[in-house]
């Protein structure tokens, strides 16, 4: 055998093992809890989630709900694929509408016009009034220092707060989702997956994914050192020059945040390539949000974001 | 060759397990441009003129401010041969807690000691504790052998004086390797240092490339916590009832004999099925749903088993606990076990005794367990539970004690005297 047949079979080994952990996971938590949901944003993440739970509880439907918190900022690829999605599987979607919350004054538009934290109510709010008592997310540790340190299953108090010095060990495959009323847990099933294991597995299952994520003519605008797309966020600016550059996203979420990097990858295998060769990581590369400062990702944690 | 090694650390602080596992991660090429240059910019702003890469991994707040470790945390990195997930555990106070923690899934630890200081109390509980959770393989990482002068002796005296203190936890001369290291400087981590010509074995990195997984847990009988039953009830699928778990040990093929416990009724595997079809075998670890091919009442809790090698069921048992609460347990308490997918009330009846990691001995009838401590107890439960013992298969011989009033998990529960094992070695 050669290595590089060896390194093939210990990648295929590798996801299936990750795919057999993420399936026991949905499992547990259909079996222990009365209200689970999944979060779903209609990205890469969120959609190999719902692979996963299809794959757990096949061939019978999935029994969650999906809930979408909706800054508002969307890009019309990614809903357009939200809601075939949900068409295809039968599934019932929640949507949570930021806007809604500004409209009826329960917050407050930000200067700088970003929508990413402002979602923390509307999650939590929408968490509330359905007693959801498990939310699923696609959160993994390897995307940043304070990820790594969370649990698969996180308990969150009645405020939606993550504390890190009260965490509970997590044992063997034992998932305590013990919680008391108002609590919630929030589940991460692709915690022990790396970007390139999601690459890999969705080459190998063939998912797919909203376009935006292959390589295609966009007009872009820079800022911070993103190119960001034209759209209701207040963009371009005085100065913002507007480019058509051949581009492709790494992370789907606020549109205001959410920048695209220069590529030519077009297929699912030229994007693994690509992420390969990348000296930056996916949040480095694309979301201004994570660069505030050294604990910005911990402090939204605490304040209940995922 | 296994594609996935669980691996955990242990060590005190200030042994360097941060910079290690953040060289590690450096040399592995799993640090990218952006973390590196949030490294460099906050090393600077720390008034260090190199990039301290301990500030890769301790990502909380109160760590950077403090300069320790506080939690686990897990790490992921990947060589052409094998990817890792690491538990980096930290060495302050809680030490047992997040050892026994991250030592639950390992199949590896790397221990880690100051080549100025030796082995020291720490290095030897926290062995005890890793040889108390079968954790198979150990290696000592001999840090910072560039203060002392890449001495050969110095570093063969820590490593025979572990070796011995492995031997008698049980471990034997081919699980445990000793390895001279300087994190910081990047010596025989990922490369074999021209500063110590006189060691003649692989680089950490290589030797965790290469190491067997431990033996292969599909020599052992079949165990099968069912967790969901799936039925359907579509027009395509309308009389499918499958159980759907994880096999937890041994391995399942169409035709098998099984018990279903803790009832003890006698069926047969119709099938092994996936949504990507039916298998003719599959083995511990794999997410599965088996059909059988009688009718019979089974729900969540329920184990399937091996009809030949079924475990135990009983409503007794003697067991080894980790207590990682900061309540105190008594004799009489009234808890919680979660054992598989079933959980059930339990009574701890007696006390029995508390393993003292520091002689290697147990002290009798001990008043209370706190926070970090080992004991033995026994433990009255509401209704039987089908157990094995921890040593022979350690997914169904192992638990949770939750506290029945918030939730919380109390301890890590080993069905067995594990210890006594490890009592009698000194």
């Amino acid at each position: 055998m050669t290595t590089l047949e060896t390194a093939a079979d210990a990648a295929r080994d590798n996801l299936t093992a990750l795919e057999s952990e993420a399936v026991h996971i949905f499992r547990e938590v259909a079996g222990e809890f009365d209200r689970p949901v999944i979060l779903f944003s209609g990205g890469k993440d969120s959609t190999l989630l719902l692979h996963l739970a299809i794959k757990a509880f096949w061939p019978a439907p999935v029994p969650f709900p999906l809930l979408h918190v909706d800054t508002g900022h969307n890009f019309d690829e990614v809903i357009e694929f939200r809601d075939k999605v949900v068409e295809t599987y039968g599934l019932r979607l929640v949507v949570a509408r930021v806007q809604d919350w500004i409209d009826d004054g329960r917050l407050t538009e930000r200067p700088d016009g970003t929508r990413n934290p402002l979602q923390t109510q509307p999650l939590l709010d929408t968490i509330t009034e359905h007693k959801f008592d498990a939310v699923f997310g696609g959160g993994r540790r390897d995307e940043e220092r304070a990820r790594a340190k969370e649990r698969i299953f996180s308990l969150r108090n009645a405020f939606g707060q993550w504390d890190p010095r009260r965490q509970r060990p997590e044992l063997w495959n034992l998932y305590n989702g013990r919680h008391r009323p108002g609590e919630h847990v929030r589940v991460f099933p692709l915690s022990n997956w790396t970007e390139a294991d999601v690459w890999n597995y969705i080459a190998r299952e063939g998912i797919e994914l909203p376009s935006i994520y292959y390589a295609h003519r966009r007009k872009v605008y820079r800022r911070d050192g993103m190119w960001l797309t034209e759209g209701p966020w207040g963009g371009p600016r005085d100065g913002e020059v507007v480019e058509e550059l051949m581009v492709r996203y790494r992370t789907v979420g606020d549109g205001s945040c959410t920048g695209a990097v220069e590529s030519a990858a077009t297929t699912v295998e030229e994007v693994i390539a690509e992420v390969q060769a990348s000296r930056l990581t996916e949040r480095g590369a694309t979301r201004a949000d994570d660069r505030l400062s050294e604990a910005a990702m911990e402090d939204r944690k605490r304040e209940g974001y995922f | 060759m296994s594609g996935l090694l669980r691996l955990a650390t242990a060590g005190s602080v200030d042994d360097g397990k941060s910079t290690l596992v953040g060289r590690l991660l450096y040399d592995t090429k799993s640090v990218l441009a952006d973390q590196l240059d949030a490294v460099r910019r906050a090393s600077v702003d720390r008034g260090l003129s190199t990039p301290d890469l301990s500030l890769l991994v301790d990502g909380l707040r109160s760590e950077r401010e403090q300069g320790i470790t506080i939690d686990v945390a897990y790490r992921y990195f990947a060589t052409p041969k094998r990817s890792f997930v690491l538990a980096d555990t930290p060495g302050h106070v809680q030490y047992t807690r997040n050892t026994v923690t991250g030592a639950s899934t390992a199949q590896l630890a790397v221990l880690l000691v100051d080549a100025r200081k030796g082995v020291v109390e720490q290095t030897r509980r926290h062995a005890a504790v890793l040889a108390l959770l079968g954790v198979p393989r150990l290696v000592l990482a001999v840090n910072k052998v560039d203060l002392i002068n890449y001495d050969e002796a110095s570093f063969t005296v820590i490593a025979k004086e572990f070796g011995a203190h492995a031997s008698s936890l049980g471990y034997e001369e081919g699980s445990v390797l000793a390895i001279p290291v300087s994190a910081l400087l990047g010596d025989n981590v990922a490369t074999r240092s021209e500063n110590t010509p006189w060691y003649q074995g692989p680089t950490l990195l290589k030797h965790l490339e290469n190491v067997p997984v431990a033996p292969d847990p599909h020599e052992a009988a079949f165990r099968f916590p069912v967790q969901y039953v799936i039925r359907p009830r579509t027009a395509e699928f309308p009389d499918y009832r499958g159980y759907a778990g994880q096999i937890a040990a041994g391995t399942v093929r169409p035709g098998d004999e099984v018990v279903v416990l803790p009832q003890g009724l006698r069926t047969r595997v119709d099938s092994v099925d996936t949504p990507r079809g039916a298998l003719q075998e599959a083995g511990a670890g794999s997410s599965v749903t088996v059909l059988l091919t009688d009718e019979l009442d089974i729900s969540r809790g329920d184990l399937i088993a091996s009809a030949e090698q079924p475990p135990e069921v009983t409503d007794e048992l003697t067991a080894t606990l980790c207590w990682l609460s900061s309540k105190s347990l008594r004799q009489g308490a009234r808890v919680l076990l979660k054992h598989g997918t079933r959980t059930v009330q339990a009574l701890v009846d007696d006390l029995r005794s508390r393993f003292d990691e520091q002689s290697l001995s147990t002290v009798d009838e001990p008043r209370s367990l706190e926070l970090n401590e080992i004991g033995g107890v026994r433990l009255r439960l509401s209704e039987p539970l089908p157990l094995d013992d921890y040593s022979s298969s350690p997914r169904t011989g192992a638990f949770l004690v939750l506290d029945p009033g918030d939730g919380d998990t109390l301890a890590a529960g080993l069905v067995g005297e594990r210890f006594s094992a490890l009592a009698c070695g000194e």
